[in-house]
This record gives C-alpha cells, sequence and structure tokens, in this order.
C-alpha cells in the first residue's frame, strides 16, 4: 500500500518535473491589450514551442501585485511611466524595457448611427452618460480628460462622466447601453483596419499625449527562456502586423 | 489629517447606503420570511434558495446582471425608463436596489428563524384571545422575534458596508453618489496610495470587528436570558 503511494507520488513527481521543462511564461497584460495578445498567443506558442499564461488589468493593479510577489515573468504595460517605475525600483531584468505598442484613443458608441466619425455628438451633450477609464489608474483614462480638456468641455460633463476601474469596464458600460458613449482604446472596437461595431470617432493624435506602451521582463522572469522568447517575438514583424491590425502605431 | 475629503464622503455615503438597506430590508424581508416561516406550499424550498443565492453567488453576477437588466436595453431598464424614471445603473437609488438583492438572505434568514422558533402555540393564543392578525403581529410576533430583528439589521448593515463587486459592475466610481469605502480603497490601491488604503481598510477591519464582537456579545446574553 505505501509502496503504491510512494510510486504515485513518484510518477506525479515526474509529471510536474516534465511540466516545468516545457517553458512557460506568465504575462501580466494591461486590459487594452487583451484581444491582441490573445491573437498572438497561439502563433507564439505555435512558433516557439513555449506557453503563454495572461492575467489582465489596470496598469496600476497590476503594479501592485508585482510589488507585493505577483509570479509574473513579463508585463505588458498600458504606458511608458509604470514599466520605468519597475525598473528604477530595481525589479526588471536589466534593460529589457521597450516600447511594444502606441496606443490610440477611440471614442466610441454602441449604437451605429450615434457618432459621424466627429466630436459633434460629444460637443452637443444630449447624453446622460460619458464613460471613461479611471484617469488616476489608467493611461487611456488619462489621455481622455486630456482630450476633454483641450475640447474645453471638461467642465460640462463633469457630472455625467462615468468611471470604470480599468479600460474594459469603460468599454462594458458603453456596449452594454448603460453609458451612451465613452473614451476606449481603438484595441477594443478596432479589427482588420477599421472599427467593427457601433459608431466611433478615433480621436486624432495631437488631442493627448502619446500612450506609450512598454514592456518588460521581471526580475523572476530574467532567467525563463520563454519570456526571453515572448518579447523577441513582440519585437518581430509577425507580432507587428497582429498589433497594427488592432489600430495600435508602432 | 490621514483621510481626505473624498475618503469621509465615501465614508458618509457608505453609512448612507447601509442605513437605507437595512431599514427597506427589514421591511421587504420581514413578509418573506413571515411566509417561508409558515407555508407548507411546494414553493417554500424554491423561494427559500432563490433568498439564498446572493450567499454563494459572487457578487460579479448580481453585478453583471443587473448592469444588462437596469442597462437602457434590460427588461427593468426599459419599465423605469417608461415609468419616467430614467436608468438606475451609475446612480444612488441603482446601488440601493442592487444592496437590497445582494444582503436578502442577511435579513430573511435570521428572521425566519427567528418566527419559526415562535412556532404556532402563542399565534393561537393569541387568536383565542380574537386578536386579529396584525394586533398578533405587533403585540406577539415582533416582541417575541426582537432578537432576529437585531441579528437582521446588523448583519444587513454590515454587509452592505462591505459590499464591493456588485457597486464596481454599477456605480462608475462617482465621488458622492457611488464611490463607497470598498471601491474608495480599491482605488487607493489602484493608485499605489497605500498609506490613504491603510487608513481606509484598517477602519473597516475594526468596523466589523466591533459589529461582529456587538453581535456575539448579544447573542451570549439572549442566551443567557433563556
Amino acid at each position: 500500500m505505501i509502496k503504491t503511494l510512494q510510486r504515485s507520488l513518484l510518477a506525479l513527481g515526474l509529471v510536474f518535473a516534465g511540466h516545468a521543462l516545457a517553458d512557460e511564461v506568465k504575462v501580466a497584460v494591461a486590459a487594452n491589450f487583451t484581444a491582441p495578445i490573445q491573437a498572438i498567443a497561439p502563433a507564439f506558442e505555435k512558433a516557439t514551442g513555449h506557453k503563454l499564461v495572461a492575467s489582465f488589468g489596470a496598469t496600476g493593479q497590476i503594479y501592485a501585485q508585482i510589488k507585493n510577489g505577483a509570479p509574473f515573468d513579463v508585463f505588458l504595460s498600458a504606458d511608458d511611466s509604470t514599466p520605468a517605475k519597475l525598473e528604477s525600483e530595481g525589479d526588471i531584468a536589466p534593460g529589457s524595457r521597450f516600447t511594444y505598442a502606441i496606443g490610440s484613443l477611440v471614442l466610441w458608441s454602441a449604437d451605429t448611427d450615434y457618432l459621424d466619425g466627429t466630436d459633434k455628438a460629444l460637443k452637443a451633450g444630449q447624453f446622460k452618460h460619458l464613460s471613461i477609464a479611471n484617469p488616476k489608474a489608467a493611461p487611456y483614462g488619462l489621455a481622455a480628460t486630456q482630450v476633454l480638456d483641450k475640447l474645453g468641455l471638461s467642465d460640462a460633463v463633469k457630472s455625467k462622466l462615468v468611471e470604470g476601474q480599468n479600460i474594459t469596464q469603460a468599454h462594458q458600460f458603453v456596449s452594454t447601453g448603460n453609458a451612451e458613449l465613452g473614451f476606449v482604446a481603438l484595441s477594443q472596437v478596432y479589427k482588420d483596419g477599421k472599427v467593427s461595431s457601433g459608431s466611433a470617432w478615433i480621436v486624432p493624435d495631437d488631442m493627448y499625449d502619446p500612450i506609450k506602451q512598454d514592456a518588460v521582463i521581471l526580475k523572476q522572469g530574467a532567467n525563463n527562456p520563454a519570456a526571453a522568447a515572448l518579447v523577441e517575438y513582440l519585437k518581430g514583424p509577425e507580432a507587428a502586423k497582429v498589433i497594427k491590425s488592432f489600430g495600435y502605431k508602432l | 489629517m490621514p483621510l481626505s475629503k473624498s475618503d469621509l464622503d465615501a465614508i458618509l455615503l457608505t453609512l448612507e447606503l447601509a442605513s437605507l438597506t437595512t431599514v427597506l430590508l427589514l421591511i421587504i424581508g420581514t413578509p418573506i420570511a413571515l411566509w417561508l416561516a409558515r407555508t407548507d406550499s411546494w414553493l417554500k424550498r424554491p423561494v427559500g434558495a432563490v433568498v439564498a443565492l446572493p450567499l454563494v453567488l459572487p457578487p460579479t453576477v448580481i453585478g453583471f446582471y443587473l448592469l444588462v437588466s437596469m442597462g437602457p436595453n434590460g427588461f427593468f431598464g426599459q419599465l423605469t425608463q417608461s415609468l419616467g424614471l430614467g436608468t438606475f445603473t451609475f446612480t444612488f437609488t441603482g446601488l440601493v436596489i442592487g444592496s437590497i438583492f445582494y444582503s436578502l438572505p442577511f435579513v430573511v434568514q435570521p428572521l425566519q428563524n427567528a418566527f419559526e422558533a415562535i412556532g404556532r402555540g402563542p399565534l393561537e393564543a393569541a387568536a383565542t384571545l380574537r386578536a386579529n392578525p396584525w394586533d398578533t403581529f405587533f403585540s406577539v410576533v415582533l416582541p417575541l422575534a426582537r432578537p432576529g430583528f437585531i441579528t437582521a439589521a446588523i448583519l444587513s448593515f454590515a454587509h452592505t458596508v462591505g459590499e464591493f463587486g456588485v457597486v464596481l459592475m454599477i456605480g462608475g466610481n462617482i465621488p458622492g453618489k457611488t464611490q463607497v469605502v470598498s471601491v474608495q480603497i480599491y482605488n487607493h490601491v489602484e493608485t499605489m496610495n497605500y498609506a490613504q488604503a491603510h487608513w481606509l481598510a484598517g477602519g473597516m477591519v475594526a468596523f466589523s470587528f466591533l459589529v461582529l464582537l456587538t453581535l456575539y456579545s448579544g447573542r451570549s446574553s439572549r442566551m443567557r436570558a433563556l
């Protein structure tokens, strides 16, 4: 009996050891990059044989998790300041920080007739709720407030603003119709070169500070070949094609 | 001052939400609990199960369905719009409705237990003395079920103060309207204001401990009284 138990434990140990040999990269991904990483993951796994496990959240929330020992190898941030902060605090593999995408902001409505490709409906103000991501935690939320400032609408829409805790939730408020329109990441509503549902105004670049999205290999992933492979893959042409197809610039 | 104005606003709002929810829940929960305690209907078990659902469902499930159903395209949202009330997502009223669902079992179950413990004896005695049902309720049931009401009120209040997932899903983080303490703590953590988060979170721990302590001390002294 005991022998059987020992044998099965040994077998179990071997199975786990086998898993550890097939390298796995755990990636913390800013919410706006959810769709692109899901498109990239299978291609990456096929090309390299490594396994990619993604967790999604707001950049600030992921930062807090990393600082408290979350087991991530790579972090794809929605900004460049959080990875820079991690770098200055010695939490990343030295020299691993790079820009993997530049985000675009879009004003979006689930209603196909609400927006006509301009800011007319936003200026008209005939809506009850305008959804944005929490500007203190999410870079796309900050960009949204910059656009409102530039248009001189900050005070006019103040009482109509609703905040999602991250860009996914800001999008959810709009897609469920609870907010007539909202500022979301272009990647959330863009596929193969066009806005794939509802109606939108793609905000001109010069109305907000560039949303430079940086990636880093975290200390935990410094010796993980799969982490290095993922970063190489993200810098390569196949990933670039996917990233651009979601409306990011490079 | 360790707490900012928005923290204090969030505390006030939370207390307001919890108080209003508790009062409404005692009014709504009493008839449900009375019925559950008395009925022999086949509906007893299904209704009991529905009331208990929030105990096991993740708040995100309740929040998600509230978001969809209270929205302009949802059943409840269309009803409130046709009544000229607008939609309730992102409003304090919406949070009260959400909290009522979320805390319902914490009121109904203690009340149901209290009513069941009274049994039929006192009610039949009241009936032989020709007390009408209202009279019986206020003169017999209510005083006898008092410990149940106290437990229900405390649990409902505390549970609503601790609500997070539902508010997060339907609130929209609006200061003074839907930004309650639990969401404010999340905001502080997300924006790396750990000191601020500690003050609020520590306050919540102390508050919850005191509530439970009150509840358990009250319970043991009631036991002694028996």
